[in-house]
C-alpha cells in the first residue's frame, strides 16, 4: 500500500532557488528509506513538503491520502495527527520534564490524562528512557534528548516517522543508538520511517532503501543502497545559483 | 469533553503564563485598572448628572410676566396659543394677589410694606412648565413677543450652566476614556505579543505535534481574557465601597435637595458588572490584535 507519493514535484522558494525540481517517487507503508545527497541539495525541502511545512510549487504531494498541495493552513493539524518529525536540534521544552515533553504532544490533542499517562510511559519506554522520567532536557546527554524528542514523535502512534538529520548533532556510538531505536520502531510497529542524513557510515550499515537528491533532483532510488562517496563528493563541488 | 479539556489546558496555560512574565503582566493590569478607575469614574458621573438634570427639569418653569393693563382677553389668547406649543407641558395662571401672599409669608416686612402701598405693585403672571430643559429659552422667547407681555424668565444662566458645566465633563471623561481603552488594548496586545516571542518554540511544536489552530491560539486569548479580568478587581472594589461610602457620608445629596445622587444598590452592582465586560473584551481584543498578526498559521 503507498503511504506517500509524490509526482512531478516542483519547490521553487520565493526568491527563486529551485529545490525541489520533478521529483517523483512512491513509499510503502513499513518502508525505511534514507535521503541522502550534498548539503543544500534539497533533503529538507522534499521532507518538508511531506508533512506540509512547505507546499509544493507544482505536482502533486499525496501523503497518508491527504493532497499536501491542497491541504488549507488551518487542516494543516489533520496531516500532522498521522506523523512524527523529528529534527537534528530535538526542539525540546527546557522547562519541562521528559515525561511532560512527550505528554506535550497528546496533551494539544486533547486527550485525557488517564489516556495519555499510558501512551507516554510507553513511548518512553520504547526508547529506553524509562529511568529518567523527571529529568529536564538541560540533565540529559545529546543522544538522549534526541529519543526524547523521538518518544514524542512516536506517540500517537503515527503511520509514519520523518526525520530530518536526527544523528547530526551525535557522536558515531550515539548516532549507532539511535538508529537502533529508529529500527526497532520500524520493524516492531511498521512505522514508516524516512531519514535525511549525511552520514555514510549510518547508511552503509542500515542496508535500507536510498533516494539520492542532488541539486533538487532525484538521481538514484535503490533497495538496500549505500551512499556513493564520489558521486556525492562530486556533485558538493558545482553548486547551483 | 475534549474541547473542555482544551479550554482548560489553555486556561492553565494562559495563567502561567501570566506569573512568568510577571512584570509584563503587571503593566498591562495596572492600565487596565486606571482605564477601569475612571470608566467607572465617568459612569458614576454620568448616571448622577443625568439624575439631576431629570430632577432640575422638573423644577423649572417660565415665568412671563404680563404687563399692567393686560386684559382677560389677552390672557385667554395666550392660554389658547400655549395649548397648541408642543413643548409645553402644564401652565397656570397666578396672580398678583398670590405673588403678594406668597411673598408676604415668606417675609412678614414685605407684607406690611406691600400693604403700605395702596396698589399692588407685583404683576399677573403666568407659569409655564416646558417638557424638556432645552425648550426654556424657546417658550420664554415666545412669550416675549407678546406686546401685552412684560417679561418672561427662567433660572436663565443658573441652569444652563450647570448643564453646560456637566456636559463638558461627560464629553471630555468620555474623550479620555476612549483614549485609555485604546492605550490599555495595545499594551495588552504588546505583553501579547512578547508572549507570542517568547514562546516561539512552543508553537512550533504545537504545530508539529498536531494541535488544532484554535488550541494553539486560545491559550493567548485567554491571557488577555485574565489580563483584563485582574485589571479590573481593583475598580469594581473601589467601585461597590467608594461610593457607598460617598453616598452614606453625603446623605444622598449634593449642597440642595434637589441634587440628589443615585442610590448606590443596585447601581454599583451594575457599574462593576459593566467594568469587567468591559476590561475583559478590552483583554481579548488585545490579545486578538496581537495573535493575528503575530502568529499567522
Ligand atoms: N526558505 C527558503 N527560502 C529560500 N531558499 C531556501 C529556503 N530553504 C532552503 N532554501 C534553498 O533551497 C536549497 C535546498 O535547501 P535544503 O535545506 O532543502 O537543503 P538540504 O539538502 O537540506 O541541505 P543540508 O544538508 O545543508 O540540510 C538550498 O539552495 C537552500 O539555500
Ligand atoms: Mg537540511
Amino acid at each position: 500500500m503507498k503511504l506517500i507519493k509524490v509526482e512531478h514535484a516542483y519547490k521553487i522558494y520565493k526568491n527563486g532557488t529551485t529545490a525541489i525540481a520533478d521529483l517523483s517517487v512512491t513509499i510503502d507503508k513499513g518502508e525505511f528509506v534514507f535521503v541522502i545527497g550534498s548539503t543544500g541539495s534539497g533533503k529538507s525541502t522534499f521532507i518538508k513538503m511531506l508533512y506540509r511545512e512547505e507546499k509544493p510549487t507544482q505536482g502533486s504531494v499525496i501523503v497518508g491520502g491527504i493532497d499536501v498541495a491542497k491541504l488549507r493552513n488551518s487542516k494543516v493539524y489533520k496531516l500532522r495527527r498521522k506523523l512524527g518529525v523529528v529534527f537534528q536540534d530535538f526542539k525540546l521544552l527546557p522547562k519541562l520534564n521528559v515525561y511532560e515533553n512527550v505528554a506535550f504532544a497528546l496533551e494539544n490533542l486533547g486527550l485525557p490524562n488517564s489516556e495519555i499517562r499510558p501512551k507516554v510511559l510507553k513511548a518512553i519506554d520504547a526508547v529506553g528512557l524509562k529511568e529518567k522520567t523527571r529529568n529536564l532536557p538541560s540533565e540529559l546527554s545529546g543522544g538522549e534528548q534526541q529519543r526524547v524528542a523521538i518518544a514524542r514523535a512516536i506517540v500517537n502512534e503515527p503511520k509514519l516517522l520523518i526525520c530530518d538529520e536526527p544523528t547530526g548533532n551525535l557522536d558515531p556510538t550515539t548516532s549507532k543508538e539511535i538508529m537502533a531505536i529508529l529500527d526497532k520502531i520500524n520493524k516492531e510497529s511498521e512505522t514508516t520511517i524516512i531519514m535525511a542524513t549525511h552520514d555514510k557510515d549510518l547508511v552503509n550499515q542500515m542496508k535500507k532503501r536510498v533516494l539520492v537528491i542532488e541539486d533538487g533532483v532525484l538521481v538514484s532510488d535503490t533497495k538496500k543502497g549505500s551512499y556513493k562517496v564520489n558521486e556525492s563528493d562530486k556533485n558538493s563541488k558545482k553548486k547551483h545559483s | 469533553m475534549k474541547a473542555i479539556r482544551i479550554l482548560r489546558r489553555s486556561i492553565r496555560d494562559s495563567f502561567k503564563s501570566i506569573f512568568r512574565n510577571f512584570s509584563l503582566s503587571m503593566a498591562s493590569i495596572i492600565c487596565t485598572t486606571i482605564t477601569l478607575i475612571l470608566v467607572a469614574i465617568s459612569l458614576f458621573l454620568s448616571y448622577n448628572v443625568r439624575q439631576i438634570t431629570t430632577t432640575l427639569e422638573h423644577e423649572l418653569t417660565v415665568v412671563a410676566y404680563f404687563k399692567r393693563d393686560v386684559t382677560e382677553e389677552q390672557k385667554i389668547r395666550i392660554e389658547n396659543d400655549l395649548k397648541t406649543m408642543e413643548n409645553v407641558d402644564e401652565y397656570r395662571i397666578k396672580t398678583k394677589e398670590e405673588w403678594k401672599a406668597e411673598m408676604g409669608k415668606e417675609q412678614e416686612i414685605l407684607e406690611t410694606t406691600l400693604d403700605y402701598l395702596q396698589d399692588n405693585p407685583l404683576l399677573d403672571s403666568l407659569i409655564v412648565k416646558v417638557k424638556d430643559v432645552n425648550n426654556l429659552k424657546g417658550v420664554a422667547e415666545k412669550l416675549r413677543k407678546y406686546d401685552f407681555v412684560e417679561n418672561a424668565e427662567y433660572g436663565e444662566g443658573m441652569v444652563e450652566n450647570i448643564i453646560g458645566i456637566f456636559d463638558v465633563i461627560s464629553v471630555g471623561t468620555i474623550a479620555i476614556v476612549i483614549a485609555l481603552v485604546v492605550v490599555t488594548a495595545f499594551l495588552i496586545s504588546n505583553t501579547i505579543k512578547l508572549t507570542i516571542f517568547s514562546r516561539k518554540t512552543q508553537i512550533e511544536i504545537k504545530r508539529l505535534v498536531g494541535a488544532s489552530n484554535v488550541a494553539i491560539k486560545l491559550p493567548f486569548v485567554f491571557e488577555g481574557f485574565f489580563l483584563g479580568i485582574f485589571g479590573s478587581i481593583v475598580p469594581v472594589l473601589l467601585s461597590i465601597y467608594g461610593y457607598t461610602i460617598l453616598y452614606n457620608t453625603t446623605g444622598g445629596y449634593l449642597s440642595t435637595k434637589i441634587m440628589t445622587l443615585v442610590e448606590p444598590f443596585p447601581f454599583v452592582f451594575i457599574v462593576s458588572g459593566f467594568l469587567v465586560i468591559v476590561g475583559s473584551v478590552v483583554g481579548m481584543i488585545g490579545s486578538w490584535l496581537s495573535v493575528r498578526k503575530h502568529l499567522k498559521i
